[in-house]
């Protein structure tokens, strides 16, 4: 299995990271839709894992919480979706979701059952490094890496735990607000990037806002390790309901974009 | 954080990073201000003055004839804004005030917390959004005109049932966004740490009252203290200035809504099992994943799927117990306050009264209760009459 070591070290410029939700908005679309990104060139993926309540989420990502959970989308379902993934192609996958899905499941278990099914990380957004102990030791002795989040209002000492405590990347949240896609790059960005840099060689992937090729590309010389990209993408799931055609074109398109214009940017 | 903000198991602050600082920032100003003597001095004068503090206990005869024991009612309803809601918004408010905020947020389920920080937010001078399910919206439009009338700007989320749990969602995505100026004004003793420890200090009030009252007023501490629980705010108000009496039986009265079918009610305590929801670890209803249920009951004030940290562990410790009052016995109990008394008690605090109506017959006649009348029903009324049209 691919690690993100192995994915950042082998790559000459940043990673490109779509965001999906899984089983939006059925199980084979969503399928379809995955596979058309790896083709159309990321290098990771982040997958979330719908939740009634995800508070850290903005009007996008919760629609296509409520279309995954409207089709069935269970846990058992999800873990059987990422093995898919997986036998499709050996990309390193990173969750993100809610704790108490995690909690409910049982939490050695289900980073056992990660583990199994192919998962790199579990990036747990309303789990903050102060109880990170909770999941912290289940998830290194499955096999995981872990991944944390570091925001623009991270203190410096917190920083430093939080790297110290992150064995995959720090999750670098690029705006002080929920996932979404915004007009301008976030002006945090590039401090937040040389803040995290001057106090770890942790790999750093900055996400939440990034919406085009020319933000990608911003981020890429803040110095990050890869670019994460959600709602922008969950947004052509949405537009496209109907046409299913379009939505995997629409999506193609948008990450060729991307990876080109990263492409150009080499370190 | 200084401190981890547990009851046993339960409590903490399981939210993104994000918010991290706010509630650190929080923390310290709470623990720096709640025992200052300029802040309390000017705490004690709104609530006083303002609030309209201490709130009478008043002995129901008339309503203490139809359940066969002494009733005194602890008079939240007849405070400024009609419920104790304004004890906490008075107190978070002025913590706001201190610590050079100049916007307030807050979510609210039937519009009272929701009302009583828009009448903060005048009395501050703060800018001040709501956010409010469109389900409660519409079920409590006179509590919106009123908000709106003190100049508050009231949102409406429709997400899931539009119902409180989605206003909070909305708030903290809302927090996330403006925490370095916002300050988010939570409504009940649930949240994220230190909410839950702020909430009750403000509400503590009701219970220091009441004890004082008790033993001005009839001689002894009452057998039996009970209260509404959604959140659980002024239950835990009322409760705390009791905890150390042990032979006072605490009870809390959850929403038991419809039925005590999944989705059909409101009742955590007794139906949920723990999960962590809104930044803290606590009882929540919801289904085998993990997946929080939507939750039904006739007061918006008390559907909530999960339930302040603190009842939980009081709940667990056998210091209090909890029931659930279902919406009939709400409404009969809502119909013989009003008869028997001419005291019009919003359904939340209807259900602490059902629960006495409907288990009368374990309590004895000596007994003395102290119930606490959380709110006035004046913006329930209409809602009564959909469920029982006057003839």
């Amino acid at each position: 299995m691919k690690t993100y070591k192995e994915a950042f070290s082998q790559l000459n410029r940043a990673a490109l990271i779509p965001f999906f939700v899984i089983g939006d908005p059925d199980f084979e679309t969503s399928l379809e839709i995955v596979k058309t990104a790896i083709d159309s060139g990321a290098d990771v993926l982040e997958l979330g894992i719908p939740f009634s309540d995800p508070i850290a989420d903005g009007p996008v990502i919760q629609k296509a919480d409520i279309r995954a959970m409207k089709s069935g989308l269970k846990m058992a379902k999800a873990l059987e979706f990422i093995n898919k993934i997986k036998e499709y192609k050996d990309i390193p996958i990173g969750l993100l979701m809610y704790y108490n899905l995690v909690f409910q499941y049982g939490i050695e278990k289900f980073f056992i059952d990660c583990h199994k099914a192919g998962v790199n990380s579990v990036l747990v957004a309303d789990l903050s490094i102060d109880d990170s102990d909770e999941i912290s030791g289940a998830a290194l002795s499955a096999g995981l890496d872990t991944v944390f989040m570091v925001t623009p209002n991270t203190k410096p000492d917190r920083m430093e735990l939080i790297a110290s405590k992150t064995t995959g990347f720090i999750y670098a949240v690029s705006v002080l607000g929920v996932t979404g896609s915004r007009n301008e790059l976030s002006s945090h960005v590039e401090g937040l990037v040389a803040k995290i840099k001057s106090i770890t060689d942790v790999p750093i992937c900055v996400g939440f806002g990034i919406s085009s090729p020319e933000h990608a590309v911003s981020v890429a010389k803040a110095g990050a390790n890869g670019v994460i990209i959600g709602s922008k993408i969950v947004g052509f799931v949405e537009k496209n309901l109907n046409d299913k055609t379009q939505m995997k074109e629409d999506i193609s398109v948008f990450l060729k974009s991307v990876k080109s214009a990263l492409s150009d940017n080499i370190l | 954080m200084k401190y981890k903000g547990r009851y046993g198991n339960y409590g903490g602050f399981y939210v993104p990073e994000v918010l991290i600082p706010a509630l650190e920032e929080l923390e310290n100003a709470f623990y720096k201000f709640y025992e200052d003597p300029q802040f309390t001095k000017e705490l004690d004068e709104l609530f006083k003055y303002y609030a309209g503090r201490p709130s009478p206990l008043y002995f129901a005869k008339r309503f203490s004839e139809i359940v066969g024991f002494k009733v005194y009612l602890k008079r939240e309803d007849l405070l400024h804004g009609g419920a104790h809601k304004v004890n906490n918004a008075l107190g978070q408010g002025l913590l706001a005030k201190y610590m050079g905020k100049t916007k307030l947020i807050a979510e609210t389920g039937a519009g009272q917390h929701g009302l009583a920080t828009a009448m903060i937010g005048a009395l501050f001078g703060m800018e001040t959004k709501i956010f409010m399910g469109v389900t409660d919206i519409e079920r409590q439009s006179v509590n919106v005109h009123k908000m709106k009338l003190c100049g508050a700007q009231v949102i409406g989320v429709e997400g899931g049932t539009g119902t409180l749990k989605d206003a909070i969602n909305d708030a903290l995505r809302y927090w996330t966004a403006h925490v370095s100026d916002t300050f988010y004004l939570f409504g009940t003793a649930a949240g994220p740490h230190p909410y839950p420890a702020i909430v009750k200090h403000f509400q503590s009030c009701i219970g220091i009252e009441a004890r004082q009252q008790c033993l001005d007023q009839i001689g002894r501490l009452p057998d039996m203290v009970v209260a509404c629980v959604g959140g659980g705010s002024n239950a835990i108000g009322i409760f705390s200035g009791f905890y150390d009496d042990k032979e006072v039986r605490l009870i809390g009265v959850e929403a038991g809504g419809r039925s005590l079918a999944e989705g059909k009610n409101a009742a955590t305590l007794t139906e949920g099992k723990i999960g962590v929801l809104h930044g803290a670890k606590a009882y929540l209803l919801q289904d085998k994943e993990g997946q929080v249920f939507d939750t039904e009951s006739v007061s918006a004030g008390l559907d909530y799927a999960s339930v302040g940290p603190e009842h939980c562990y009081l709940k667990d410790t056998k210091r209090a117990e909890y029931f659930a009052a279902q919406d009939e016995d709400v409404l009969n109990a809502f119909e013989a306050l009003t008869k028997r008394e001419g005291i019009i008690p919003a359904l939340e605090s209807s259900h602490a009264l059902a629960f006495l109506m409907t288990h009368k017959n374990e309590i004895s006649p000596d007994t003395i209760v102290v119930a606490n009348l959380s709110g006035r029903g004046d913006k329930d009324v209409s809602i009564v009459e959909k469920y029982r049209p006057l003839k």
